[in-house]
This record gives structure tokens, sequence and C-alpha cells, in this order.
């Protein structure tokens, strides 16, 4: 179950969404979340769906992998469209016990928060897909290290971060393990109310965290051993150089946010 | 003097109460001396916390002894200004695959060595590549570590530390978290290395099967070599070995005991075939 997860994993594949640039997914990704925004009417959430699905094709990781993403944040969305439903004045369609109503105006805010919830969700999980850890980092690290002369430790805290989302899996199975061998021994991590439940992860966490702090102990270990010695004097195995296509992707996505944000904004009722 | 050389190190964990004082002092590596020539392939042996690993780590710079001094290619590793040529020339594999594995994707992972130390873009991708074919990892390289075997992944540390171009590997207990497969694909690497490109390996394990391509093998017990010598010399003497722990592979065990019946074999006596030969020689004689 804790696998489904897919959010910060990486698709091996050869398309031209994975070989771009990862300054383009990472300015891409943000652009299109800002665009999701100042959407106000159904057509800009159709071109929106269009441009995703084009790079969802383009990208060639099969459609079941981004919306595996979405299982976990479920939940959440499904809050969201709740509270948006009940609690937005208006005009009411059905009143429930002459007070709770669903109004119009709640209904378009529901359906409009689920969408941009969904694409947002969707849109990082492309860019997460098709773009390794590593890379990610490196254009975030490139993107920012102006940020260097503000004294903020660029490169450590994106090197903090690849890290974290390589061992995220290597941590999700452990606890997996952790769980199995729990419930072997008469652990019960299911019934009972939230407190309950609650209570019955501590015995997870103590192992988990314990395997964690060798883990980064290790890790730290063979770093060194490897002569890491942070930024410093670093060379680039992969070196971020933009090429013909990345320009042709940044006057693509420049189109789309004139289009999408120039009829989304359209008042059409 | 060899590639790796230690004289008279002591080694000392302190260990701490919860306030951080001093509570007790354990002596892990005791007034050990050795000398490792270049191109050579060591085992060391020992039981469970004999000091294997700690004096492992003196062999990268990891540890500084308490005592003593230890040299890696001709220099002494407490000059702090020597300490990343000392971890070029010596490189180190652990035991866990998992937790030294720092890249996302195969080729990544082996590069970053090279990108450490500040080898040009152009030079880190021969060198990935040249280490992955060594290895027998290439056709993975563009593969998420997660998705690889036991055996695969501690080929890729390898791979990861023969592209820093290293004199000498040490690998501390490579096989321990390996299935039998997955050990012999990981040994047939190691031997490789040594073979082919002259590498100087020092191999630390449990597995008494795995020293027997050794030119030098040394046993600890306690924090001291408790013996050293080539397998042949310290297969024969088994009482011995089983006095320090240690589990003497069958063939060597079979072997002794029917030479202690009386049966006409040689000493130390280290793969099935040949005991066979040998058994086969007394038949004819
Ligand atoms: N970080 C540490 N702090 C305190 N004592 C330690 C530490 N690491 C090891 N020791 C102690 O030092 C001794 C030698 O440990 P070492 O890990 O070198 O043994 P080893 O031969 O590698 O054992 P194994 O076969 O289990 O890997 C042991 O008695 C151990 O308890
Ligand atoms: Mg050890």
């Amino acid at each position: 179950m804790l696998r489904d997860i897919t959010l910060g994993q990486y698709y091996p594949e050869e398309s031209v969404i994975h070989k771009m640039d990862p300054r383009v997914k990472l300015g891409g990704t943000v652009l299109y979340i800002i665009s999701l925004f100042f959407m106000k009417n159904i057509l800009g959430y159709m071109i929106a769906a269009l441009f995703l699905g084009l790079v969802i094709k383009l990208s060639k990781v099969p459609f079941k992998f981004m919306v595996k993403g979405m299982k976990t944040i479920l939940m959440l969305l499904m809050i969201t469209v709740v509270f948006n439903l009940f609690l937005t004045q208006g005009t009411p369609i059905v009143t429930f016990f002459g007070k709770i109503s669903i109004t119009w105006e709640g209904l378009e805010l529901a359906v409009f928060m689920a969408i941009r919830l969904s694409f947002l969700i969707i849109g990082s999980s492309v860019m997460t897909l098709t773009t390794t850890p590593n890379n990610l980092t490196d254009g975030m690290e490139k993107m920012l290290g102006f940020l260097k002369v503000f004294k903020v430790p660029v490169h450590e805290v994106a090197m903090m971060m690849s890290i974290a989302l390589r061992f995220i899996p290597i941590l999700l199975e452990e606890t997996d393990k952790i769980m199995k061998a729990q419930i072997a021994r008469g652990a019960d991590f299911e019934s009972g109310n939230l407190i309950q439940r609650a209570k019955a992860m501590v015995p997870l966490l103590v192992p988990l965290f314990i395997s964690a702090f060798r883990r980064a102990n290790d890790l730290a270990m063979a770093m060194e051993a490897r002569c890491y010695r942070g930024g410093e004097g670093r060379t680039k195995m992969k070196p971020l150089i933009y090429q013909k296509n990345d320009y042709l992707a940044y006057a693509a996505l420049v189109l789309y946010l004139i289009i999408s944000i120039g009829i989304g904004r359209l008042t059409l009722f | 003097m060899g590639i790796i050389k230690a004289k008279d190190v002591i080694y000392e964990y302190m260990r701490r109460d919860e306030e951080g004082n001093v509570e007790g002092i354990t002596r892990a590596v005791d007034k050990v001396s050795l000398d490792i020539n270049q191109g050579d392939f060591i085992a060391i042996l020992g039981h469970n916390g004999s000091g294997k690993s700690t004096l492992a780590k003196h062999m990268n710079a990891i540890l500084y002894p308490t005592e003593g001094t230890v040299w890696v290619d001709g220099k002494d590793t407490r000059e702090e200004e020597e300490l990343w040529n000392i971890r070029q020339s010596a490189g180190m594999v652990f035991q866990n695959p998992d937790n030294q594995i720092i890249g996302q994707v195969v080729e990544e992972d082996v590069g970053f060595g090279p990108e450490n130390m500040g080898v040009p873009t152009k030079e880190i991708w021969e060198r990935v590549e040249e280490s992955l074919k060594a290895v027998g990892m290439y056709k993975f390289r563009k593969h998420s570590p997660n998705k690889l075997s036991g055996g695969q992944k501690q080929r890729v540390s390898i791979a990861g530390v023969l592209a820093m171009h290293p004199k000498c590997i040490i690998l501390d207990e490579p096989t321990a978290m390996l299935d039998p497969n997955g050990r012999k694909e990981v040994i047939r690497a190691i031997r490789a290395l040594n073979d082919v490109e002259k590498i100087t390996v020092i191999l630390i394990t449990h597995y008494m099967e795995e020293i027997i391509y050794a030119d030098k093998v040394y046993v600890m017990d306690d924090g001291k070599i408790a013996m050293q010598g080539t397998p042949r010399e310290i297969f024969s003497q088994v009482e011995k070995l089983k006095s320090l722990r240690l589990d003497v592979p069958q063939v060597t065990l079979l072997a002794y005991e029917l030479k202690k019946r009386g049966v006409d074999l040689p000493d130390g006596i280290l793969t099935t075939e040949e005991l066979v030969g040998a058994l086969k020689q007394n038949r004819k004689g």
C-alpha cells in the first residue's frame, strides 16, 4: 500500500521530456500551476488539460503511473471539495435542515478546485517521473544559485533533497517490512479509533528511526570515502546546458500561458 | 614500503554515558603491524567484533590511530592536506549496498566519486563506462539501483570506487548480505580487478571459501593479528582456526579428518577438486 506513492519516483524512458533541461521542467511546472489558479472558466481548464495530455504523451510514461500518485491525496481532495461545496455563500440549489446548502457558486468552486488539485498533482508527477532527482536538484541548485550571495547553502540543501528522495522508496519498503513483522506478532494497525491507531504506530516508528539514523551514518561515511567535500571544486557528469529543444519548450510554454490565461479569464456566463 | 603499511596501530573506542563522561574504553585494534604490497590480493578474516572494520577504516583515513601510524601510498593518514589523495588511492566498499549508493541512476552513482574529485565532464563519462564494463554492469547503466539484485548493487558500488582510479580497494564484508549467487558474482568481479587491472584488493570476509584466491591472509582475533600466511598455510591449522571461532570449509575439514585417521593427504586442501585429485593419486600409488 505504501508503495503506491509515485511522487518523487523516476520512470526511466527515452523521451523528449526526459531529455529536457530540468530548469525548463521546473520553471514549466511552477508556471503551469500558477496558470491553473488564474483561470475562471471551463475553457481555460480544457486548454490546460490538453497541454498536460500532450506533455504526458510526449513523456511516454504510462498514464496509470500519474494517477497512482493521485490515490494518496484522494482524501485531501475530497475534503477540499466538500468544504468548497458546503461553505460557499451564494444562490442555493438544495438546502438541508434549513441551514446547510449547496450553492451554484459552491458547486463551481468545488469542481474547479478538484480540477486544479488533480492537474497540480499530475503536473508535478510528470516532472518527477521524467527527471532523476539528481537532475532535478541540479536544476534547482543552478536556478537558485544566486542565493549563494546571501549565504544560503544552496548546494547542501540540493544534496540533502536528492538523498532524501533516493531514500524514500527504501524507507517505505522498510516500513512495510517492519509493519508486517509487527502484524505477525499480533500488532493491529487497522482497528480502533484514531488515537488507538496512532498509538499502534509508535512501535513502528522507533525501529524505523533507528534504522534511518544508521543508514544516514553509513551513507555519510560512504560519501566521505568517495571524496565528497561539499560543492566546492566539484565537476558535473551531466552539466546543465540549454539545447535547441529547451528553447522550443520555453516558447511552447509562453504560448500556452498566453492562450490559456487569455481565454481562461474571459467571462463566459 | 608497500601500498598500505601499518605500524603498531592501536585504536580505542570511548564508551560514554548519558552525560558524555568516559565510561570505559574498548580497544578494537591492538598493536597491529602489516605491510601490503602493490598488486596483492589480501584477505582479512575474523569473527564478529574482532576489529576488522575498525582496521579497514584506518586504511582510507575514516579513522585515525590512537597510537601508531598508518601510511597509504607512502603518506601518513594523519596529514590533513593528503586526506583526499589518500581517499582517492584507497577506495572503500561497505557491507550494505543500499547505504552506499548515492545516485538514483546507476551511471550517476558511479560518476559521484570523479565529480567530487573535480574530474572534467568528458573524462567522467569515460571512467564511468570503463568501470561499469569492468564489473559487467554496463548494460544496467540507466537503471535505478533500487531495482537491482544485491549482487548487482554491490558491483555498482565497486564500479563507483573503481571510477576514482584507486590503487587499492578495501572491501568490508561486501558479500555478507548477499545470497550464494550474488556472492559468486561479486567475488568474480573482485578477482577480475586484481588479475586484470592489477589493483590491490583487501577483502574482509566471514566466508572462508572466499579467501582461497588470496595471496596472503590475516586472521584477526580480539584486535590482534592472530595468524598470517598463504591460504594453504592458514587452512592447514584447523585446530587453531576452530579455537578462533572460524568455520573451516567442509572439504578442508573432511581432508583434515581423513588425514587424522591415517589417509595420506597433503596439508591445507582448499577445493573439492584438489581432494578428489589427491585421493585418486593415493589409490594409484
Ligand atoms: N562506534 C563504536 N563505538 C564503540 N565501540 C565500537 C564501535 N564500533 C565498534 N566497536 C567495538 O570495537 C570492536 C571491534 O569492532 P569492529 O566493528 O571493528 O569488528 P568487526 O571485526 O568488523 O566485526 P563484524 O564482523 O561484526 O563486522 C567491537 O568490540 C565493537 O564492539
Ligand atoms: Mg565489520
